[in-house]
This record gives structure tokens, sequence and C-alpha cells, in this order.
């Protein structure tokens, strides 16, 4: 895209930042609502993006399947699966109507970039994503629009995520060093865990992975469309928990240092985390081994991103949002920031 | 083979170990691999004993500003809240460099031996080409390593103890490390192969070397109801800087708390110490005097970190010492410690040993006999009001107390003056460093003052970030963000409604600030809730406390 396009009509005419959310005006959808609305277009299913008790709901099959996972079955009247590539009218009534159309984002299973088109104004809003490469979903497509919405929650240029090999290299080496100890790997239940469980696999770690009981149902879902996590055994199922020395055990990050983990044997405390390139937030989590994992783009993706499809603006949603658009005025883009509340740019990583 | 790779490698297991039995294991790992220096120069690093600063905060700073985006680096260094690894990460790599894997990494020794004999102005150049170098976990190590702010969560105790453990001959003890630990210095090679039963026990009768000193706690009112007075002996707090003087007849070392050298700074006080023949390591409080009595802490700063006093100033502000404790008396293999004496034994042969030198610049500190808590406060108040705050309270000591290095429960504690108390308007917030970043958790706060054109406005006399509990700091981030009316790049103006009770030791005059005051260690005592701001403090009352 130039950057001297006049944009008409201008995206701020018809898309508005409401309490709920992201909302566009002539379509009357809400681009992930953070409280139940009549219609929502979702991008993933992170429990910040996708909240139960929508009317009706557009997002792919994977993240739609995940919701029903976590808000039941019936979680909104109406559930409208999306293919990637395919193009929706959402207001077929209309003279100018809105169009939207899903494309990868490379975040966790299932995640979408949301394009719509009005009156030929595109906008795309990317959610989460990344660019790393990452076997657990498909790659991210930088889409031509006029407006690209972008997270920034590692928009600082400290923020650099090695290769996911060279961390899973740590974990191994520790395994050796301290063949006693119970290897408890803090991840997220939704990406971060399979993430993990295929990187040791693609390492040629092939013995059994332990599971938290939390962390059970979504590796399932991952099987079911078609992702090879080799053996997992559940933790409630291991007799002797002794056995579990030089294991690696998964589990959520709330898990880690509460009662369930005592029973492990000699417990060695590792967190998969994008933040935990940054010390201090490392010793705020009692890691001893940091893996640096992340599911969201790193500084340079996020540059590289945004020099890729040369938007005429960016907008900024959530993060370090100062930093992005200081780039931005660099690159000479034009961004703001959205300032947009209650996604949970700190914790859900 | 050893390389800088495997320092870094080491010091980011130790820092995010928490175990001390893996700790140990880390480390004893790391001794039976290495050899020497680089082994015993990592024993110096983690210990503290490694007196050498290679560059300043400030150069590794300005080098980095040449390298990035200054706003970038201030928005970088504001989130992560450590220049070190700020730069550790921020550091480009650089794309022209070919990497070539035959290039083997430096030693920890070439590291501290390139930078030892580099000239100040090549410093740079020669950091910023490791910088290229390295991975951000060594650049890391690197500028920990070069500014002397290197903390991975292990002691010299915990070394001492870890050393101890290493040690192939099984009856050496942690007490020998401890006894030839300040005789010997990095990289401590005749120690090492003492340990490994390779040389003879090395001989440390008469080196010139700090001993770490004893520090006290701060004591609470509840604790000092349960104090039996009869165990303990008072003495007074002085608002000096800890020295230790350490007097053999080879020369005289004068060290601060850190175990910085300092004697240069204080020609003064050593040729008056020298002039009195008494040998031993000696623990006291440097002061600047007058012809009468003591001086204030803001004269005897104007005396610190200047490397080579002028005569004229030494005459304007001659410095002393007033002496508290011995650590060991005589010289050579004379010398004997007296570290395993309690308190009241070492202070009895103290003062039978500088009574005959006493004068005006060097003293013995008065013990004072103390019966009741009450009477601890009325002792308190008087002398910290007699002495214009020269005196900043009391220590406690308890009478059996042996000298023991660093801060030994229940045996020397302090009693200090109650803090002075404002009550001022919070009016910006700032997110904190590191564990905080993501909490506005640094306040600055104004009192009631006029303008130039006579209007009662606030004006800002300083910043706290600390004195609230966790569950506060939540409070008060809602707030913070629930009341914000403007911004300045990180910085969120509030509005002017929230009342700190903001606790400090003193206040002094600052061109700093619009108000012309700045306070010293300032705390949040109390959040008034409850309070409204235009009944907070007004200047003029602060201005009336100023310690000239
Ligand atoms: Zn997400
Ligand atoms: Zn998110």
């Amino acid at each position: 895209m130039s950057t001297s396009t006049i944009l008409e009509p201008h995206p701020d005419t018809w898309i508005e930042v409401r309490s709920a959310g992201i909302y566009c005006i002539p379509a009357d959808v809400y681009i992930d609502p953070m409280q139940p609305v009549e219609r929502a277009l979702i991008t993933h299913g992170h429990a910040d993006h996708a909240r139960g008790g929508h009317q009706r709901v557009w997002a792919t099959l994977e993240t739609i399947t995940i919701m029903q996972q976590r808000y039941g079955i019936e979680h909104a009247l109406l559930q409208t699966v999306v293919t990637f590539g395919e193009e929706i009218n959402l207001t077929p009534e209309a003279e100018h109507p809105v169009f939207m159309c899903l494309y990868p984002a490379g975040h966790i299973l299932g995640s979408a970039q949301i394009k719509l088109t009005y009156q030929g104004v595109s906008i795309v809003f990317a959610g989460d994503y990344k660019r790393t490469p990452d076997p657990s979903c498909p790659a991210f497509i930088p889409i031509d629009c006029d407006v690209f919405v972008t997270e920034a929650t590692f928009a600082l240029p400290v923020f650099n995520h090695p290769p996911i090999q060279d961390e899973i290299h740590k974990l191994i080496l520790s395994l050796t060093r301290f063949p006693e100890r119970c290897h408890l790997v803090g991840a997220y239940a939704l990406g971060k865990c399979q993430r993990v469980i295929l990187g040791l696999r693609q390492y040629g770690y092939h013995k059994p992975i332990y599971l938290h009981g939390a962390l059970l149902k979504l590796c399932q879902t991952y099987r079911e469309f078609g992702y090879d996590l080799g053996e997992c055994v559940p933790v409630s199922e291991v007799d002797d928990y002794h056995s579990l020395a030089g294991e690696i055990v998964l589990a959520p990050p709330s898990a880690l240092t509460d009662r369930w983990s005592r029973k492990l044997p000699d417990v060695l405390t590792c967190m998969a985390s994008g933040w935990m390139q940054i010390r201090a937030r490392t010793k705020q989590k009692r890691a001893e081994l940091p893996l640096i994992i992340s599911d969201h783009c790193d500084w340079q993706e996020l540059l590289d991103t945004l020099d890729e499809i040369r938007p005429t603006e960016v907008w900024i949603t959530h993060g370090r949002e100062d930093a992005l658009m200081h780039a931005c005025n660099n690159m000479g883009i034009h961004a703001r920031a959205l300032r947009l509340i209650g996604y949970e740019d700190e914790n859900n990583e | 083979m050893s390389n800088f790779a495997d320092f870094s490698t080491l010091l980011d297991s130790l820092y995010y170990t928490s175990s001390t039995k893996a700790k140990t294991r880390l480390l004893c790992e790391y001794l039976t691999n290495t050899p020497d220096p680089d082994r015993g120069w990592a024993i110096a690093v983690l210990s503290g004993t490694l007196q050498l600063e290679f560059f300043s905060r400030s150069t590794v700073k300005n080098l980095m500003l040449t390298h990035c985006d200054p706003v970038l680096f201030a928005m970088s260094y504001d989130y992560v809240g450590e220049m070190s690894e700020t730069v550790a990460h921020m550091w480009p790599t650089p794309k022209t460099i070919e990497l070539d894997c035959n290039r083997s990494l430096p030693s920890l020794n070439d590291i501290i031996t390139e930078f030892s004999n580099t000239p100040k102005n090549a410093i740079p150049e020669c950091l910023a080409s490791y910088l290229d170098r390295f991975t951000p976990s060594q650049r890391w190590a690197l500028v920990k390593l070069g500014t002397r702010g290197l903390r991975v969560g292990v002691s010299a105790r915990l070394v001492k103890n870890i050393l101890a453990e290493f040690a192939s001959v099984s009856t050496i003890q942690v007490s020998d490390i401890e006894t030839l630990w300040h005789g010997v210095s990095p990289p401590y090679t005749e120690l090492l192969t003492w340990l490994e039963g390779k040389t003879p026990k090395p001989d440390v009768s008469d080196r010139i070397v700090f001993h770490p000193v004893m520090l006290a706690h701060p004591v609470t009112e509840a604790e000092l109801a349960n104090i039996d007075f009869n165990e303990w002996v008072a003495e007074y707090k002085y608002d000096g800087i800890r020295v230790q003087i350490v007097a053999t007849s080879h020369g005289i070392g004068m060290f601060s708390r850190t175990g910085d050298d300092i004697a240069h700074s204080f020609p003064d006080v050593v040729e008056l110490w020298q002039n009195t023949g008494v040998y031993g390591v000696f623990d006291g409080e440097l002061l600047a005097f007058s012809d009468v009595d003591i001086g204030t802490f803001n004269q005897l700063q104007q005396r610190l970190n200047k490397k080579k006093p002028t005569k004229k100033l030494m005459n304007e502000i001659p410095c002393g010492i007033i002496i508290y404790d011995c650590l060991a008396l005589g010289s050579g293999t004379q010398r004997c410690s007296l570290t395993e004496l309690p308190l009241s034994e070492r202070q009895t042969k103290l003062t039978e040993v500088l009574t005959p030198v006493i004068q005006h610049r060097i003293r013995l500190s008065p013990t004072i006999t103390i019966t009741s808590k009450t009477q601890c406060q009325r002792v308190r108040d008087e002398i910290c009001e007699r002495s214009g705050q020269r005196i900043e309270g009391l220590m406690l000591k308890r009478k059996t107390s042996l000298y023991m290095s660093g801060r030994p429960k229940g045996q020397w504690v302090k009693y200090k003056r109650d803090p002075m108390l404002v009550d001022a308007v919070i009016m910006y917030a700032q997110r904190g460093h590191g564990k905080r970043s993501s909490f506005y958790s640094d306040y600055t706060f104004g009192c009631w003052g006029t303008n130039e054109i006579g209007e009662r406005v606030l004006l800002p006399i300083g910043k706290a970030y600390s004195g609230f509990s966790d569950a506060e700091l939540h409070e008060l981030d809602k707030w913070v963000r629930k009341h914000t009316i403007g911004r300045f790049g990180p910085v969120k103006e509030v509005a002017k409604e929230l009342v700190f009770e903001v606790a400090f030791d003193s206040v002094h005059t600052s061109k700093r600030h619009k108000s012309g005051i700045a306070l010293r260690f300032p705390r949040i005592h109390r959040i008034r809730w409850d309070k409204p701001a235009n009944e907070a403090d007004e200047l003029t009352r602060l201005v009336g406390m100023i310690i000239q």
C-alpha cells in the first residue's frame, strides 16, 4: 500500500473503541469483545479474547471448538465456522456491505487475523500473532491492508526471542545435569503447552511427557485436529511419584508453587514464557530454569511485519504501545494506540 | 579449557537456582573442571572481593547510546529496570562480522587482564568488541563484572561453605577458610591448591586486608519492649560512614563498609592513626570535625569521593574517627584475633590500648548503660536533639556478641530516632522497575506553596517507591489508572486528590527542586485515603526543619 493513500471512508468513521471492545459500526459487530454482545468476531481462543455468552459468533472451527470446551457447547446461540480465505458478507442487506475474511495468525491452534473491508477500505485485526515457525499452527500470512491493527505485547528492543530448539536444549541439558530432579515446566494450557511438547518431540525426546490435569483436554483437542503429541501421561495416573525423578512434567503456571507440585520429587521449576527473557520476571515466577518460548512476536518480528505490510496506518491494541509508535514514526507509518483495557498483556502469555 | 561462556553459564545457573544444595553442586563442578586462574577469579567475582572496576555504568550507557535509538533505550531501560540487562538484550548483533567459529572465546582471565591493562580512553572500543562477539547472557556477565554489580544470590559466606565442601582434604573446615580468607587475594590460587591438597596452607599473618564488618538490624518498639537491658549495652549511632582501620607495621589501610580502600581520600586521618603507633583491626565511624565538636554528614560528604583532597579542604573540613570495636590487636606474628571474644571483653582490651592515644579526632565511642525501654527512648531523643541530629539514634549491642561479619540475628540492633512525617499529595506516578514494571509504583508528591504569581499550588518535594505493602501497591496502581489526567512519556499526572503520610530522615535545601528542598530517604508511611488534599502540609513547615 502506498502511504499517500487517503482513506475514504476513513476507518475512524466506521470503527470505534467501546467499553466492550473494538466495534465495527456498519457491520454491528465486535472484535474479541470483553463482554457478552450480539455479534462477535473472535480471533482466537485465549480467554482474554474469547469470552462466553455472545448471541452470535464467527470464528475458525478450532477456535469454536475451544470455546465450546471452555464455555459449553451452547456458548453462543449461533456459531458460524469460517475457513481461512473464505469471504463472508456480514451485512447482506446493506447498500455498502462489510466483508470479512480470516487468515492464519501463527499464534495458537485456530488463531486468525480478521480482515474487514468496507467500501473498498480494508482493516486487518491481527489479534495475537507471531512469525517464528510453530509446528502447532499454520504460519502467519502478511495481508495487504489500509489499516493494520497489531498487538504490542513484546514491543521493546530488549525482546529477542531465541529459537525454540535452543530453549529445549537448555531443558534437556538440565535433565542430564540433575537426573534425580523432576523437571516441572509451567506452560499455559492453550498453545504453549502443546508447543513445548512438539518442540521436545522435534528435538528427539521420545519419552513419555507427564501432564497436570488442567492440560489434558486441550492436548486432546490438538490431537483431534491431527497434531501428534506422542505419549503423554496424566500425573494422576502415576502410581509412584518417585518415578517422576528425571522426567518432564507440564503444568499450568499457577500450579508451579501450589500444593499439587509438592508431591513431585525434588522439583526443578521451569517456566516457558516470552517474559522469561527478563531476569526479574523469572525470579518473580520463582523459576529456576527460564525457557524463553513465546506465542507473540518479538521486537524484530513486529518491525519486519509492519515493514512487509506497509499499511497506511497502524493501530496498536495492547502492550508496549509507546515503543512501537515510536518505531512506526521512524518508519514513516502513521500509528496510534487504541489503549484497550482488559487484554492481559502481563500474564496470559 | 575454560572460557568466558563457561563462566557466564555458571552465573546464569547460580542466578536462577534457589537451593543451596544445587548451587553447591554447580560451583563445585565448575571448580573441578576449570583451571587456575579462571576458577579463582570466579570465586572473587562471586564473593565480591574483586576490587576492580573496569568501566563505569555511564561508560556502558554512553556506548550503548551510540549503538541504538536513545528513545527506545530509555523505554527499554525503564521497563527492564536494570542497565546491564537492558544492554545485554539491546546490543545489536553485528551482521557484518562473519561468524568465525574457530575464533575461540576469551577466558575470564583474558578479560580481567585485558580490561585491567587497557587505557581508559580505549575501554569503550574494547568493551564494544566483546559485546559484538557475546551472547546476551555473556554480555550481562561482562557488564555486571566490569561495573562490580554482580549479584547471583551467592553470598561470601556461602562461597566459603562451598569451598569447604570442595576441599579434598577432609579435615578442612569452614572456619579454617574464614581465618585465611582475608589474607589471601584473587585469583586465590594458593587457597584453591591448598584445598585440593596440592600445596601447604598459605601464611597470611601480616597482610593489609579488609575484614567484612558486622551489621545491625533495625529494632521495632515491640522488640525493644522484650529486651533484657542487663544483657545489652548502648552506644551512640553517629551519622558518618562506617570505616575499618587495618594498621600493621607495613602500613595502614582504611576501608569502607563494603571493603573499598578509602585511605587515599583521608590522608589526614591515616596520619593521625600512624602517629598513635597502635596496630590491629578497628571498627568505627568516620566523621567530619569542627574545632570543638563533630561535624555534619553534609560536611563529610564534601570529603567523600575526593580522590586526592587539597590541603585547603582538609583544613576546612578536618576528619577523624570514633572507634567502637576491635577485631584484632597487634601486628605480624604478634597479631591476635579478638572476633571470638564477647563484646564486653573486646571493649575492655580496646579501651586499654586506645586510652593513652585518645585525642580530639581519634576517640573511643562511649558506652551508655540503659535500664529500661523508657529510658532508652529518652536517651535517644535527648542525644539526637542535643547533637543537632549529628547523632541519629542508639546502637544496642548484646554484651556477649562475638564479632560476626554480616547481619547476625539478635546481636546488634539500631534504634534510630523516629522519622519525621509530612502529609503530601501525590502528583505523578510512574511504572516501577523489574518486578514492579507492571505497576505504577513510583510516586512524586508535593506540598502546598505559592507560585510566581502568588497562587496556592502544589510543589513537588520528592519521590518514593517504598513503604507500602503489596496489597497497598495494587490499590495505588488501580487508583493511579483511574485518576490519570495527563501523560508525559512514561509519567502519568494524576488528580490531586490523594494524601500520603511520607516519612523521611531529614530535610535539606536543594536547587534541583522547584520547592527548594529535598528529603533524605523519603518513604510512604501511610496512605491517607481519608484526608482531603487541601489539608496536606504547607511547604513552610518543611522549610522550618532544614538542617544546614
Ligand atoms: Zn493470545
Ligand atoms: Zn492477547
